[in-house]
């Protein structure tokens, strides 16, 4: 009885790394939602974490966002992901307003040896459902996004990663001089991610 | 300045809650956390200049920056790739005539004038001092519609023109409310007994009356296409399809006391409403079914007096204002889709009602004891933009013009008046027609 719940709370590498990139994927879902960058209308409701979360029913974004997480996964198993960064932009101008930077630190260990870690699944997802929370509530302290806007999403690797096929390098898509506001962080004890949004000041809040 | 950056890092630490910074991060007072900083782009650009000095003569400048930054990237062992097919790209929701009006707007952002007092003002005698009613309505064919004891007058902006459009027996009277289709053609108008009646404006004719739905007066009503929702001193909440014979076709339970504030989201999906109960109901109008009653989306518990001040907000869809009564003076805003509080504001005074701007990030309340004012706010920092005084009772109906630019405002001490509060988008300024506006012959500053 008692090894059985002990055997519950192993976590593995591949394990970790579907539970960290479904995250991304709910994260971009809610951010896209949240931040009004595709209309109201294009997302249906789903409970996850504990929460209703939203996800596009939007053909090109839905595939989009799931060759996304297939790839991250894929590199999360690898250890090699460092950094996925979801950039929204101005459509008319490209400019970038907002820079959603999820930071991934790898246990190597782990990666190398194989080994793996002890958490339970529910302390996990209550880390992600309080992230989650903290992107839907952002919307109070984010400047508004009062013209159409596009976004993209960034992965930073480490250097002997082989560009996919589908990929092309980019360049950072950074904001000059941006506001940063730190959000809760989560760890599966094998990944640990730290989320943060940056963004443009607001130049006639500062009149 | 200096407060702008005390209040973020104050947020700073509400966000972290108890966890504190990791000792081995990089970070300062000021500068928290500096892992959206590109250290490589700032090595590159230092060097890059460095080398350009030393070799002036040799590749343009633009070639040494790139040979750089690749180098740089080496040095740092990491790559940034993106996907090479971009995710589609949103459809517009907004005509590009408006868009054009966002860019003119940010490029200048010039200060507007707002008239500190009203551009005019009209007798409204026999107006109801309560604050659980709904008198004053302005549709969207520029007719003001207002419930004086038994009867509605129109007031048709457009030529400044009054008609009547109905009076009611004194059994059945007083008006306890009026709605304005989104046709702007018919006319919902609920009664103390509880009935609502359907007019059409254009003919003076009275299309049906709807029975059945309360128990007593209605005091809200709020309409979602064909649908007309009606809200009871019973606490009851109706849907009332307008086209048919059987027009309840759902109702909603939840409230204990007199539903005083009703309204549609502008997707028509969410109905938020509030009572004197001191409760705030959101209901999902896909969770509504006909055999049962339905039940809310989300409870929202935080207000401490009546809510009747209800708004949407017309940029950001599931964004909610609400105020609260003489017990509470507080605006809060609510996330619709998790019911989650995002912010209160305490005004210091019972608020009335609330409009959001429809050209501007702006949202105006008003307000009764001590001041009688009219608050416009800049939204989201909810910095008061202006206080608008005037009425000598409390304001307790607001109205705005299908242009979005006049707010008429209907008081205890029996008057109507109307201000020019909120901006004209450039977009109409240059393209006004006459017939639209409804003082043309008032000087429009911005």
């Amino acid at each position: 009885m008692a090894s059985r719940t002990v055997a519950k709370d192993i976590i593995t590498l591949r394990g970790s790394a579907a539970i960290v990139s479904e995250f991304f994927g709910y994260a971009a879902n809610s951010i896209l939602y949240n931040r009004g960058v595709y209309p109201e209308e294009s997302f249906a409701k789903v409970k996850k974490y504990g929460l209703p979360m939203l996800l596009t029913q939007d053909e090109g974004v839905k595939s989009f966002i799931t060759n996304l997480t297939a790839q991250l996964s894929e590199w999360l198993e690898s250890g090699k992901l460092q950094r996925v960064v979801m950039v929204i932009m101005s459509k008319a101008t490209n400019e970038v307003l907002e820079r959603w930077n999820f930071s991934i630190e790898t246990d190597s260990e782990v990666v190398e040896k194989s080994v793996s870690r002890e958490k339970s699944d529910r302390e996990i997802m209550r880390e992600i459902q309080a992230i989650m929370r903290q992107v839907a509530s952002s919307i109070t302290y984010l400047p508004c996004l009062d013209e159409p806007c596009v976004f993209d999403v960034l992965a930073y690797t480490d250097k002997d990663v082989a560009v996919p096929f589908t990929w092309i390098e980019s360049d950072p898509k950074l904001i000059a001089n941006p506001q940063m506001v730190k959000l809760h962080s989560f760890d599966t004890k094998i990944h640990k991610v730290d989320t943060l949004v940056s963004y443009k000041n607001d130049e006639w809040d500062e009149q | 300045m200096d407060a702008m950056d005390a209040g973020s890092l104050n947020s700073f630490s509400n966000l972290t809650g108890q966890s504190r910074w990791p000792l081995q991060e990089q970070m300062d007072r000021f500068i928290p956390n500096r892992s959206a900083t590109d250290f490589d782009y700032a090595h590159c650009m230092l060097t890059g200049w460095k080398v350009k000095e030393n070799e002036s003569v040799c590749s343009p400048a633009r070639e040494a920056y790139r040979k750089l930054l690749a180098e740089a990237l080496n040095m740092n062992r990491t790559r940034i790739l993106a996907f090479k097919n971009k995710p589609p790209e949103p459809v517009e929701l907004f005509p590009s005539e408006n868009l054009t009006s966002v860019h003119l707007t940010k490029s200048a952002k010039p200060r507007r004038h707002i008239p500190q007092s009203s551009e005019r003002t009209l007798d409204a005698p026999d107006l109801i001092d309560d604050f659980y009613l709904n008198l004053l309505d302005w549709g969207s064919s520029n007719v003001l519609a207002i419930a004086l004891g038994n009867t509605v007058y129109l007031w048709d902006a457009s030529d400044s023109s009054t008609s009547e459009l109905v009076t009611v027996d004194d059994e059945n009277g007083p008006i306890t409310s009026v709605s304005w289709a989104p046709d702007g053609r018919h006319i919902a108008v609920g009664l103390n007994n509880s009935e609502v009646q359907l007019w059409d404006s254009a003919s003076n004719k009275q299309l049906r009356t709807l029975r059945g739905c309360h128990r007593s007066r209605v005091g809200s009503m709020a309409w979602n296409n064909h649908i007309l929702t009606t809200g009871g001193m019973d606490g009851q909440i109706v849907n009332n399809d307008v086209r048919i014979r059987s027009h309840i076709v759902e109702t909603y339970r939840g409230h204990q006391q007199e539903v005083c504030g009703l309204k549609w989201s502008a997707s028509g999906q969410q109905l938020a409403s509030g009572g004197n109960d001191n409760l705030v109901h959101i209901w999902d109008r896909s969770m509504a079914s006909s055999n049962s009653p339905t039940r809310w989306l989300h409870r929202l518990e935080d207000h401490t007096s009546a809510v009747k001040a209800l708004a949407w907000c017309p940029f950001q869809s599931n964004l909610l204002a609400t105020g609260g009564g003489g017990g509470d003076r507080s605006i809060k805003f609510w996330n619709t889709h998790t019911g989650a509080c995002l912010n209160s504001v305490d005004t210091g005074s019972q608020v009335c009602a609330l409009l959001w701007s429809k050209n501007e990030r702006e949202l105006l309340s008003s307000h009764g004891f001590t001041q009688n004012q009219l608050t416009l706010w800049k939204y989201p920092s909810m910095v008061k933009m202006a206080e608008l005084t005037g009425h000598t009772s409390r304001v307790l109906y607001m109205a705005q013009s299908p242009d979005g630019c006049t707010v008429a405002s209907a008081a205890g001490d029996e008057t109507l008046r109307f201000w020019n509060v909120f901006g004209v988008p450039e977009v109409a300024k240059t393209v006004q027609k006459a017939h639209h506006e409804p003082f043309s012959q008032v000087n429009r500053i911005r």
